[in-house]
């Protein structure tokens, strides 16, 4: 391993101080007494006080909580359920059915949004009814979710040794028992990688909810007809409560996955 | 046996064609009609008027695009060459800001960058300015830089680790300086991650309807600017914005054959 030289140090501080300055310019000024975002008149936590006051924020949240959640479980369980099926099929359909789920990720997401809004004001034309909100939205979380798990999950079953699968219908298993006593286990872990992947991406979503929310709004819509008000330093605390959250996490997770290894070096 | 795994897939290829296949069929269909239905081209040949918005988007996401890379490709080389453990803690570093809605994160530069916002102040400081820096093109291409930095960063990381130190100090030992060194060993070994790159940073660049907006003002519509107007906007045309779509669409396919066929010719696989 090469050390970095002075010269290299100095460009990556530069770097990810711009990665990070302007998160912590955010954080600063939330606890700004006065609405400047350029002067800071004094200590204050009345921006958070009135954050957890905002009805629209809070039922934003709630929304987005939601949906994230029901959409991540469909969402899984109809890829992991699509992966399985894919698995056993011919190359060829294999590779169509592929190529047609990579649509929604390589496609920028403002076509996803619009090809998708297009489709709901075409059925509202036929069937009528008030459509646009929450089942619009369910729809689009999980059509633009689904292609991840697939993602994820197909490469777990192919690395799986299918005579373990066999073994199993020879010692007397039914295909449903073995599914759940032999598959489900050895791809459980990328099914539940897939459920997280599923939710940041839904919580996170803005540009695709935007086009088929109708007036229902999530967390990120919310956090938009906020920025159209120009001087709103809740923004700015929500930012920093978010900033922790996420940190928070991420920290979470880094502890728990470097206990793990040694925690296997002593089992073995 | 195999048969009955098989239909699992069943409810999700109803999924896919009623919510992947029909949409897009959608975008064509709209595309190619006007309001009553009926066939015409005039959409997409109407589209000549906006030739000036696409003709900025693709350079603005371009040069964006381009600064990414320079930025990130010395960065990326540097934590490929740190101790495991400090990779990973730079590498949450570079993901951290990808977590938090990207919509905070163009606000906060919205608020530096005003006319009394920190960064003139800090001029002010030195008795220079103010510059006039928000609602300009530089500002929507500084939005795009910092948004999407880590998505260039990150596979040029992850396929810069796989390459061995071993090639870099033979090519030392051969006599390469610093420049031979770079472009002779280090650009094509890593060349899969500046295309993943490349399209990861172009592609919502080039789409984004936000960044344009809450940094650019209303003086530098962007081509997700345009549609974003004809879907929920005020100009309220879904046939004009289907057929903006489709050249949009068409725009990043070709964008994206490109990389891959800068791929190809050097036989490697992609980074993910």
């Amino acid at each position: 391993m090469r050390k970095p030289s002075a010269l290299g140090r100095v460009y990556m501080v530069l770097i990810f101080s711009f990665m990070y300055v302007p998160i912590a310019v955010m954080a600063f000024f939330s606890f700004n007494a006065s609405k400047s975002r350029s002067v800071f008149t004094g200590f204050t936590l009345s921006w958070y006080k009135n954050l957890f006051r905002d009805e629209m924020i809070l039922s934003a949240l709630g929304i987005s909580l939601i949906i994230a959640l029901v959409a991540s479980v469909i969402a899984t369980v109809l890829g992991t359920m699509a992966s399985i099926g894919i698995h056993s099929m011919h190359k060829a359909t294999r590779s169509v059915i592929m190529n047609i789920s990579y649509m929604p990720v390589i496609n920028p997401e403002i076509i996803t949004g619009v090809s998708m809004m297009l489709l709901f004001v075409v059925a509202k034309t036929w069937m009528g009814g008030k459509i646009f909100g929450i089942p619009t939205l369910m729809i689009a979380h999980i059509t633009f979710c689904v292609p991840y798990v697939i993602f994820n999950v197909s490469p777990k079953l192919r690395q799986m040794d299918v005579r373990m699968w066999e073994a199993a219908l020879d010692l007397g298993c039914t295909p449903t028992q073995a599914f759940f006593k032999v598959v489900l286990p050895e791809i459980m872990p990328a099914v539940l990688s897939s459920f997280l992947i599923c939710l940041t991406y839904s919580i996170d979503d803005f540009i695709i909810s935007y086009f088929t929310s109708g007036t229902v709004q999530t967390l990120p819509i919310a956090i938009y007809s906020m920025t159209r008000k120009k001087v709103s330093p809740e923004i700015n605390a929500l930012s920093t409560i978010m900033f922790v959250v996420i940190l928070s996490i991420i920290l979470l997770i880094n502890a728990r996955d470097s206990r793990k290894p040694k925690a296997e070096s002593l089992r073995n | 046996m195999k048969l009955k795994s098989r239909i699992c897939a069943a409810p999700y290829l109803v999924w896919m064609v009623a919510f992947i296949v029909a949409p897009l069929l959608m975008v064509v269909y709209f595309a190619f009609t006007d309001g009553s239905g009926h066939f015409t081209w005039t959409n997409l040949s109407g589209l000549s008027q906006y030739a000036p918005v696409f003709v900025r988007s693709i350079l603005l996401a371009a040069i964006a695009t381009v600064i990414c890379l320079v930025l990130a490709y010395p960065l990326s080389f540097m934590l490929s060459r740190l101790r495991a453990s400090k990779q990973r803690i730079m590498l949450m570093l570079v993901m951290l800001p990808m977590w938090m809605n990207f919509l905070l994160r163009t606000y906060a530069w919205m608020t530096m960058l005003e006319k009394n916002g920190l960064i003139n102040r800090f001029f002010g400081l030195f008795g220079i300015g103010p510059f006039n820096m928000i609602n300009t093109q530089g500002a929507v291409v500084l939005g795009m830089v910092y948004n999407y930095l880590p998505y260039m960063i990150l596979p040029l990381y992850t396929i810069m680790v796989k390459i061995d130190d071993s090639l870099i100090e033979a090519a030392e030992d051969l006599g390469a300086g610093m420049f031979y060194k770079v472009t002779k060993v280090l650009l094509p070994l890593s060349l899969p991650g500046i295309t993943t790159g490349i399209t990861m940073v172009f592609v919502p660049s080039i789409s984004t309807f936000i960044i344009s907006r809450m940094l650019g003002g209303g003086g530098n519509l962007l081509i997700g600017d345009l549609i974003e107007l004809q879907f929920l906007g005020n100009s309220y045309n879904y046939n004009l914005g289907s057929a903006m779509s489709l050249v949009l669409m068409v725009v990043v396919l070709l964008c994206m054959s490109l990389t891959n066929q800068l791929d190809s010719e050097t036989k490697e696989g992609g980074v993910f």
